[in-house]
């Protein structure tokens, strides 16, 4: 019976438009952001964020616990920018990946590049090279990063999703999370790093 | 309580992501704080690690046009004006 009751009350809420616009409003900027490392532009991001609110709008009764909304949108916002993904005729070209990274992918590591374990306690090269970094240069590093990699990277480490819910809104397996954001990192890093080696940010020993 | 296994290097590199991502088990995350602890190296990487996600943190906040929070507003009348005409 209460059960009964709680659930009715939980469809209303969902169904409520203040209920939604007030949960897109807090989320939208975390919305707009993660469409602008998936869509790479400006544009194409508020039109992947418009036609997800308008899609999580039209199917809001399928969002069966209120609690669970930041997820429930996510997905619809991931899903959107796959389908539209595929419905553009050109691809730069097919990502193929194997799903069970090699050694050499996920082993780069900035920091063991970076760091000097005989320096100084006042030396941190490491540090200096993250302090130098500008917000820039990490989304230009992240948008290098193929998709299957960029998006758990976007859910993971800038929207702070935990592997269960990752799995859950892309529809993979856990294991699955954790083998894409180990090399997803491995090759951010291998980014960065490279990067910074254009930009001069490293002083070559 | 039992006592922390203690751990090298390797083993804490390799369970340093899912520990700084809170995903690493109860055990695991005791291993590697207490070899954290004990391991400057180590210490230094969890330090760098957790950086670079905060940075990355930072870096998912866009700045939105206020073009298109007008638009994303005049998207939720249209939801309304829907709503009405669906029930009468
Ligand atoms: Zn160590």
């Amino acid at each position: 019976m209460t059960t009964e009751l709680n659930r009715g009350l939980r469809l209303e809420i969902t169904d409520d438009r203040h209920f939604f616009e007030g949960k897109v409003a807090d989320l939208l900027d975390r919305l707009y952001g993660a469409a602008l490392r998936l869509a790479k532009n400006r544009e194409d991001a508020e039109d992947l964020v418009a036609e997800a609110v308008a899609k999580a709008w039209a199917s809001r009764r399928s969002l069966k616990d209120p609690e669970k909304f930041r997820s429930w949108i996510f997905r619809i916002l991931t899903n959107t920018f796959i389908s539209g993904c595929r419905k553009q005729a050109v691809r730069p070209q097919a990502e193929t990946f194997q799903e069970h990274p090699s050694d050499v992918e996920t082993a780069f590591s900035l920091f063991e590049e970076l760091h000097q374990p005989f320096l100084l306690w006042w030396g941190n090269p490491e540090k200096d090279f993250l302090n130098k970094l500008l917000s820039q240069d990490i989304e230009k590093a992240v948008d290098t990063l193929p998709e299957a990699f960029r998006m758990v990277i976007v859910l993971s480490d800038m929207e702070g999703f935990s592997y269960q819910e990752i799995s859950e809104i892309l529809r993979v397996p856990v294991g699955t999370v954790r083998s894409r954001l180990a090399r997803g990192r491995g090759l951010l890093q291998k980014a960065l790093w490279e990067h910074g080696k254009d930009a001069g940010l490293i002083k070559s020993t | 309580m039992k006592k922390v296994k203690t751990i090298g290097c390797e083993e804490a590199l390799k369970h340093l992501l899912a520990y700084l991502d809170q995903e690493a088990g109860a055990i695991k995350r005791r291993e590697v704080e207490r070899h954290i602890e004990i391991c400057r190296t180590c210490f230094s990487r969890a330090e760098f690690e957790q950086s670079l996600k905060t940075r990355l943190r930072e870096a998912g906040r866009g700045t939105m046009r206020s073009s298109f929070e007008k638009r994303i507003k005049i998207l939720f009348d249209q939801f309304t004006t829907k709503q009405k005409r669906e029930t009468p």
